[in-house]
């Protein structure tokens, strides 16, 4: 029981040091394209599930990069895998095979 | 007395033909225009200054009465060839010839052609120009929509072949994003109830005073930087464009419609840049553009001896870095000759 009604904030800030970035790992190695990102947002702009939803591709991909894994693991499943991210990538990351390898990351380490 | 063949007379060719004139050498220059000054007679203002382009333009020209200078318009060589004595003959499309100790290769850039990039719209959509139309519309003090009326909002699109795979382009043009800021001041200047935005993905301000002059858009001409590419644009009833873009700063998409849209079109290696890298067997670079043969020591040598390279055939340059790379060149062939 919380006696005091005081608590202790977590830090906000991301823990490079020991976040985990096991996903990335796999990730980069099945879909190396994602090195290729300049955040152009372009992929988010014109995204299906993001105009209805808070789903970001941009940002998920982000924060696998800095491990931050457990908001993708909450928001992935918006996506509807129309691929019309790819149209627009002007680094020519495959967007959608990212995704596909993200959520196979997910299924295969359940915690 | 040694001779140089100089082709192409936009500011590059011409500074170069200048700087050799004054050190006594014979100049051959080939322009296939009417008129000398290349891209530059598209031009109105120049960043960072805001100088008439035209004022530098009729500089050049005016350096070109130098009597060692012999002028060549509306000429394009047809035929280059080299002899055992590295001496160069050059055939023009009137028929003469031209005999050269040195070759300089000054053909400059194209700006890209936004048809390529279809679904931005232009030439399909009434308010989409390029920066080169605003530039003209600039010129004739004239800037209006489709329908003739002010517009209200103008968005500038920054990177418009560039930096993008679906064009092959890898490259950045490096001078779209100043331009950009140059022509969002100029606007705010002839439309002082306008509301201006520039949508971008990096500010790249690369030159002294650029920085600075990004700073006075925001401060004193107010104008709105949102960065985020451009994803999508279409046209409503109105004839104004709507358009689609990631505002990546607070990571939500974001929608807009406006009365222009300026694309800020990149820069490519000009059709006569290539054609005469294949005549003269020097190697391209991965953007098109002519390889020098180092990127310090020999930026306007190229692999074949007595071959130069001066301006944008080598890479996007500003006019500031023109005008010296003309200067290096002509050193580097002064130098090439006397040692001959
Ligand atoms: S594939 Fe997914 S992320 Fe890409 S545009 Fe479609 S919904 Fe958005
Ligand atoms: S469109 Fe491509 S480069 Fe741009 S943010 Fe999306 S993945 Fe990255
Ligand atoms: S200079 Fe700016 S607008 Fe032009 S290609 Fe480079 S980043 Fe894009």
């Amino acid at each position: 029981m919380n006696f005091w009604g005081f608590n202790i904030s977590e830090t906000r800030s991301i823990n490079y040091d020991t976040n985990d970035k096991d996903m990335l790992i796999h990730v980069l190695q099945e879909v190396p394209s994602c090195k290729l990102c300049i955040e152009c947002g372009g992929c988010t702009a014109g995204c299906t599930a993001g105009r209805l939803t808070s789903f970001n591709i941009r940002k998920l991909q982000m924060f696998m990069k800095r491990g931050e894994n457990k908001e993708i693991r909450e928001e992935l499943h918006k996506c509807m895998l129309c691929g019309k991210c790819i149209l627009v990538c002007p680094r020519g990351v495959d967007t959608r095979k990212m995704i596909l390898s993200m959520m196979k990351y997910i299924k295969n380490n359940q915690k | 007395m040694h001779t140089v063949i100089i082709i192409g007379g936009g500011p590059a060719g011409c500074e170069a033909a200048y700087q050799l004139a004054s050190d006594g050498i014979q100049v051959h220059l080939i322009e296939k225009n009417n008129e000398t000054g290349g891209n530059l007679n598209n031009w109105y203002q120049l960043f960072p200054d805001r100088k008439n382009a035209q004022d530098l333009n009729k500089r050049l020209q005016e350096q070109l009465n130098h009597p060692g200078i012999t002028l060549h318009l509306g000429m394009e060589p047809s035929r280059v060839e080299k002899d055992g004595q590295g001496r160069f003959s050059v055939s023009l499309s009137d028929g003469s010839l031209l005999e050269g100790d040195a070759l300089l290769v000054a053909t400059g850039f194209k700006t890209f052609d936004a048809k390529r990039k279809e679904e931005y719209g232009y030439g399909i959509y009434e308010n989409v120009v390029t920066s080169v139309d605003l530039e003209n519309m600039f010129r004739n003090h004239a800037i209006r929509t489709s329908k003739g009326d002010v517009p209200r909002r103008i968005g500038i699109i920054h990177c418009v072949g560039s930096r993008d795979e679906k064009v092959c382009n890898f490259h950045c043009s490096k001078l779209c994003c100043i331009t950009g800021v140059k022509q969002a001041i100029e606007l705010r200047e002839m439309l002082p109830e306008s509301e201006i935005f520039c949508f971008y993905m990096d500010m790249r301000m690369f030159g002294p005073g650029y920085e600075e002059m990004y700073r006075e858009a925001q401060e004193k001409y107010n104008i709105k930087f949102i960065r985020g590419r451009l994803s999508e644009a279409a046209e409503n009833r109105e004839h104004q464009v709507q358009v689609k873009v990631e505002d990546t700063l607070l990571g939500r998409p974001l929608r807009v419609t406006l009365d222009l849209m300026v694309l800020l079109v990149g820069m490519e290696a000009s059709n006569e840049t290539q054609g005469m890298a294949r005549e003269l067997g020097v190697k391209l670079a991965p953007s098109g553009f002519i390889l020098p043969l180092d990127p310090h020591y020999g930026n306007n040598l190229t692999g074949e001896k007595g071959v130069f390279i001066t301006g944008c055939c080598s890479a996007p340059m500003n006019l500031t870095d023109t005008l010296n790379d003309a200067r290096s060149a002509a050193v580097c062939i002064t130098r090439y000759l006397n040692m001959k």
